[in-house]
């Protein structure tokens, strides 16, 4: 890196730097204002990219950045994992995805504190502030790394997605390993070097993540992963302090406010509140309760046929399709899309009921259609589809199950009780595919499936899908 | 003094982005939160910067070295992956206002796509 004196010495300007952080977090802004609209959302996102790319250029152009050679292997191994990985990933499978880039964030934030702590002694020769900062990011970004990589391993399955806790002792587990924690950073801040209290503490924090993900049921992790997504978005923003950068704390804040609005809406959307998923053994009781609830209705399910579906489906008017995660893993979106093609052919007015957390994330379900190119306006949001199941002849649910059930309005004793749920059982007749009579995500027996108005088609989405459309077609 | 005036800048910053951040955030519909979730979590990969300022500073300390490169690995990760997943689910509701592009085989606006509409209100 050979450059003429004064290019350099503007170049390496630290005001000169500060400008380039400007502009970087104001693209970021920028950027996120342009994912209000589905149009504008590309070049929103593309916007942000450039903003990160001017950052990391103003970053490089500091004097005092060495060890060139270390930085192309880091940034080569990054590309090397992270391109890959993002180019490949399944549409269905983007929770996972996150849960894993979320917690890479995290894991850099607790690697780049521990750095620091050896850079400065054990903050020896640094104002107390940036010792509380850096030590603060280092916690919550361990905690993150950890909690995201259980998430990861849940949601891909490597991991059983029913809750693993310490059954009653877990909260207190939960709470000497935080006072831990803290202990070891207070100790630290008070002028106590030693590197072993700094690993003491990252280890608690490590422990934490676990032990806090790890008695959380699948059906609440993407809540879990928003809430991860706010805590290293928010360990990064402290981060920036202890490192006097301010693109940093704009871009850590920003994250750390998104996480934060996002886990709310999920939890209002389940109707959970996010100290009770953190308290967790969700799904675990639901299974139990589910079994009994079995024995009450055994032998009223009323299965159909494909054919049978098809001439219901032709002769209505009109058809809510209510598609859930089964769908998506199915991959039978375009065979619904092919579906909902004939019917509209026949004048069959078809629309898609969307509830909020339809597949495994806000929002999911809508990528999910969009993929298969299923149009913006014959998706309905949950309380609009709510006011036309009334008028809906049949109902097709596809591979959804939780978001169905009419447990959450009329079952107090079940642990989905009071979740906002699509009123399928309002419309004339409903036609639910699925695999099996096995319970949902959250573990919990669906009513649904023994109500009078309601017939099943088992098996796999697409193939059930394909074969209503082929009948359609000979009807 | 000039330490505290630090603080206290960046703390005034600080407090400023958690506002512009529920104010922007609050805007994204429904139907982008997914994008929106990959999005931001691409943003926070921001923490490369931490690696690269402090690398430049390791030294002769070996085992810092090695933190510091699976550290820029780490955000490297996150930024690129995830901006890249995001752009390719955007990409996805891109094509959709547009009424029948001729390059789509199935394209033939039969579902009544109009340009424009969406849940983005």
């Amino acid at each position: 890196m050979i450059q003429p004196p004064l290019a350099t010495s503007f170049l390496q300007s630290s005001n000169f730097r500060d400008v380039l952080y400007i502009i970087a977090f104001s693209l970021f802004i920028q950027g996120l204002r342009g994912l209000s609209g589905p149009t504008t959302a590309v070049r929103g996102n593309r916007i942000a990219a450039v903003g990160m790319a001017i950052a990391v250029i103003a970053t490089l152009l500091n004097p005092l950045e060495g060890n060139w050679g270390l930085i192309v292997l880091g940034v080569a191994l990054g590309a090397a994992v992270g391109i890959p990985a993002a180019r490949q990933v399944k549409m269905t499978a983007m929770p996972q995805m996150v849960a894993l880039f979320n917690g890479v964030g995290g894991g850099a934030v607790f690697l780049i504190s521990w750095s620091e702590f050896r850079l400065t002694d054990g903050y020896s020769f640094t104002p107390t502030y940036i010792a509380i900062f850096s030590l603060f990011a280092a916690i919550v970004g361990s905690v993150s790394f950890w909690g995201s990589n259980i998430a990861f391993g849940k949601l891909q399955e490597i991991i059983p997605g029913r809750p693993i806790s310490f059954g009653s002792a877990q909260q207190i587990v939960n709470l000497v390993l935080l006072v831990l924690a803290v202990a070891g950073a207070v100790d630290i801040i008070q002028g106590n070097h030693s590197e072993l209290v700094f690993i003491g503490v990252l280890v608690c924090a490590a422990l934490l993540g676990n032990a806090v993900v790890l008695p959380i049921g699948g059906a609440d992790m993407p809540v879990v992963i928003s809430l991860l997504n706010a805590f290293t978005g928010l360990s990064a923003a402290a981060t920036g302090i202890a490192l006097d950068n301010t693109a940093l704390i704009v871009a850590g804040m920003i994250v750390g406010a998104s996480g934060t609005i996002l886990t709310n809406l999920m939890a209002t959307a389940m109707n959970r509140s996010i100290p009770a998923i953190v308290a967790g053994g969700f799904g675990g009781t639901g299974a139990v309760e589910g079994a009994s609830g079995a024995g009450e209705h055994a032998g009223t399910v009323r299965s159909t046929t494909a054919a049978d579906a098809a001439i219901q489906l032709a002769y209505a008017s009109r058809v809510m399709i209510v598609p859930g995660y089964g769908m998506a893993v199915a991959q039978a979106q375009h065979a619904v899309r092919e579906l909902t093609k004939e019917l509209e052919k026949r004048g069959v007015e078809v629309a898609f009921a969307i509830h909020p957390v339809a597949g495994r994330m806000p929002g999911h379900m809508n990528v999910l259609l969009a993929e298969a190119d299923v149009p913006y306006d014959q998706l309905e949001e949950m309380e609009e589809a709510n006011g036309e199941f009334g008028r809906t002849d049949v109902s097709l649910v596809i591979g959804a199950n939780d978001v169905t059930n009419p447990a959450a309005k009329n079952t107090p004793s079940s642990p989905i009780y009071g979740m906002p749920i699509l009123e399928v059982s309002d419309s004339h007749s409903v036609i639910v595919i699925k695999r099996s009579m096995n319970p949902g995500f959250a573990g919990i027996e669906n009513e649904l499936y023994y109500e009078p108005e309601t017939t099943m088609l088992f098996g796999d989405a697409k193939t059930a899908v394909t074969e209503i459309t082929s009948e359609l077609a000979n009807i | 003094m000039i330490l505290a005036s630090t603080l206290t800048t960046n703390l005034a910053i600080l407090v400023l982005a958690g506002f512009i951040g529920f104010v922007v955030i609050s805007k994204v519909p429904n139907t982008l939160h997914t994008p929106l979730m990959s999005g931001t979590n691409a943003i926070h990969g921001i923490v490369i910067l931490g690696g690269l300022l402090i690398i430049g500073l390791a030294g002769n300390d070996a085992f810092n070295k090695v933190i510091l490169v699976i550290a820029i690995a780490f955000g490297t990760i996150n930024v690129i992956g995830g901006f890249l997943v995001t752009d390719r689910m955007l990409e996805m509701f891109k094509s959709r206002p547009k009424p029948a592009p001729s390059e789509q085989k199935d394209g033939s606006g039969d579902g009544g796509s109009t340009p424009g509409k969406g849940k983005d209100s």
